[in-house]
């Protein structure tokens, strides 16, 4: 059984269809990423999944369940965190109040204080910035705080929306090295990129978004010699 | 021209008007911070707050001034003001939940008249259930003349001032170091991203509107202690004044509506002394135009929108 399964599902917004029959599966401890152009529905899929907006058909399913009508702050605490496209770090609250906020849902408070001692060891540059206001922190430091703050509420399945955009190439490379690191740690991860070489590179399976449809799914390294992959999203 | 003692003495005036003022405001404060609406509402949680530690009072026999029990005991008074707390926040809850709750993703506007509408109804609902004739509340302390230095004040007063600098530094404290006040703070951010913390956003605004009503039955209670007079219109003036006061702070700041109560109190109070009590009514108003003439976003508030 995976861990995460979309079947069928159609968003809407208004009279605008963004998702059509998308159906996609992530296993326990892949990374998967989807990857397509703007406006392809690569947000609105992980906003689905999440519970920030409701398809209009289609089922998502999470660890068995039907999750299509559970509350996004519920699925939180049953394992299932996005890290938002534009990280969505709070800019009047600290690091460290941001950090503590990613574990609002959990009470075990002696694990939550070792949980916060990884992430601090995954990001050391967090360490240096708690007591600072979080819209005071580099646009890195900015994405390491979003995915530092999904991990302290210990997901299952972790979504991960454009981590890399907007970032200096080091950085990129630091952020997909983190990846790998999360998951080696047992985490699963969704992965949404436009940069699709990195985003193939970094995971194990694929599948490629195309006007709110499915165009291309399989392995990641498959796909990246696939000759039409080649041509529209890794500019070879 | 004015002493500087009399001067003093009606900036010691002041604090505990704007006392009031400011109990008041924190509540059209944080909720617009959360939902970026006016609850025009507000000001008639404080009317209830008035009357529902009022009838308890005289349920319990305590009558004002002349009568057999005609002065409510210390802690009475302490266990009617909680019992007003209470039942405002409920009410306030219940606003939120029958009233704005589906009207959330409607448009500001539907949600501001809706506000407006809410408030006329329960003005009107107090007419008919507490009927349109004044009562006085039952007195709950000796007052007594307090010499601070120039100033005197009634010992009232100086109770009012008390209980709200406590009551502030209890929701400065929650707002600023508990796990709660953090998630609060991110919901005025994005509601969206706060959920995606596992924040349950709808229990957070309901305990915003509890928090903000119970600050407006602290404030309803303590104005009995110096003017006993209720009438079910008594929310009217000192919500639009709260309000004006919000908003001179800044709105959606929470100092900034204490600091916004506090500064229209002493004016108000100075004025008054000055010029007479019949302009200062208008002071509020005038401020009010100033401040969006001059600094639109307040004394405390955030100039211009948040980058994202």
């Amino acid at each position: 059984m995976a861990l995460l399964e979309i079947e069928h599902v159609d968003v809407f917004y208004g009279a605008v269809q963004a998702l059509r029959s998308v159906s996609l599966r992530v296993e326990q401890g892949e990374v998967v990423s989807l990857v397509g152009s703007n406006g392809a529905g690569k947000t609105t899929t992980l906003n689905a999944i999440c519970g920030l907006v409701r398809p209009r058909a289609g089922d998502v399913r999470f660890d068995g369940q039907s999750i299509a009508r559970v509350p996004t702050h519920e699925l939180v605490r049953r394992g299932l965190v996005m890290a938002p496209e534009g990280r969505g770090i709070f800019p009047n609250l600290t690091v460290a109040e941001n950090l503590d906020l990613g574990a609002y849902s959990r009470r075990d408070h002696g694990a939550v204080k070792t949980d916060l001692d990884r992430v601090l060891a995954l990001f050391p540059r967090l360490n240096e910035r708690m007591r600072q206001k979080g819209g005071t922190l580099s646009g890195g430091e900015q994405q390491m705080l979003a995915i530092g703050r999904a991990l302290m509420s210990r997901p299952k399945l972790l979504l991960l929306d454009e981590p890399s955009l907007g970032l200096a190439p080091l950085l990129v490379k630091v952020i997909f090295d983190t990846i790998d690191a999360i998951n080696r740690e047992g985490v699963t991860v969704l992965l949404v990129e436009q940069n699709a070489n990195a985003a193939l590179k970094h995971s194990k399976r694929a599948y490629v978004l195309e006007s709110g449809s499915i165009a291309l799914e399989g392995d990641a390294s498959q796909l990246r010699d696939d000759p039409a992959v080649k041509a529209a999203y890794l500019g070879e | 021209m004015l002493a500087v003692n009399e001067l003093l003495q009606q900036v010691a005036n002041g604090l505990a008007k704007g006392s009031v003022y400011a109990l008041i405001a924190v509540g059209y404060t944080m909720v617009y911070g959360v939902l970026e609406l006016i609850n025009f509402a507000h000001g008639e949680v404080f009317m209830l707050g008035a009357y529902f530690g009022y009838w308890p009072a005289r349920w319990l026999g305590y009558m004002p001034d002349s009568g057999e029990k005609p002065q409510v005991p210390a802690p009475v008074a302490l266990l009617l003001t909680f019992g007003a707390m209470a039942a405002c926040a409920l009410i306030g809850v219940l606003v939120e939940r029958l009233a704005y709750r589906p009207l959330r993703n409607a448009g500001r506007l539907s949600a501001l008249i809706t506000a407006i509408g809410i408030s006329v109804l329960m003005q009107n609902l107090a007419l008919v259930v507490f009927h349109a004739d004044s009562k006085d509340f039952p007195r709950m302390i000796d007052q007594q003349s307090v010499v601070l230095g120039p100033v005197e004040l009634p010992n009232t007063k100086l109770l009012i001032i008390g209980v709200t600098a406590l009551m502030m530094a209890g929701l400065f404290w929650m707002v600023r170091y508990t796990r709660t006040g953090a998630a609060m703070r991110a919901c005025s951010h994005s509601m969206k991203t706060a959920s995606l913390m596992g924040v349950n956003v709808n229990r957070i605004i309901s305990l915003t509107f509890a928090i903000g009503s119970a600050m407006a039955a602290v404030a309803g209670v303590l104005i009995s202690l110096d003017q006993p007079r209720l009438t079910p219109l008594m929310g009217l003036m000192p919500g639009l004044k709260a309000f004006v006061a919000a908003v001179l702070g800044g709105i959606g700041s929470i100092p900034g509506a204490v600091a916004g109560g506090i500064l229209l109190g002493v004016v108000e109070s100075v004025v008054g002394g000055v010029a007479g009590t019949t302009y200062s009514e208008a002071v509020a108003f005038v401020l009010l135009i100033l401040i969006l003439l001059v600094r639109p976003s307040g004394l405390f508030g955030k100039s211009g929108r948040e980058k994202v």
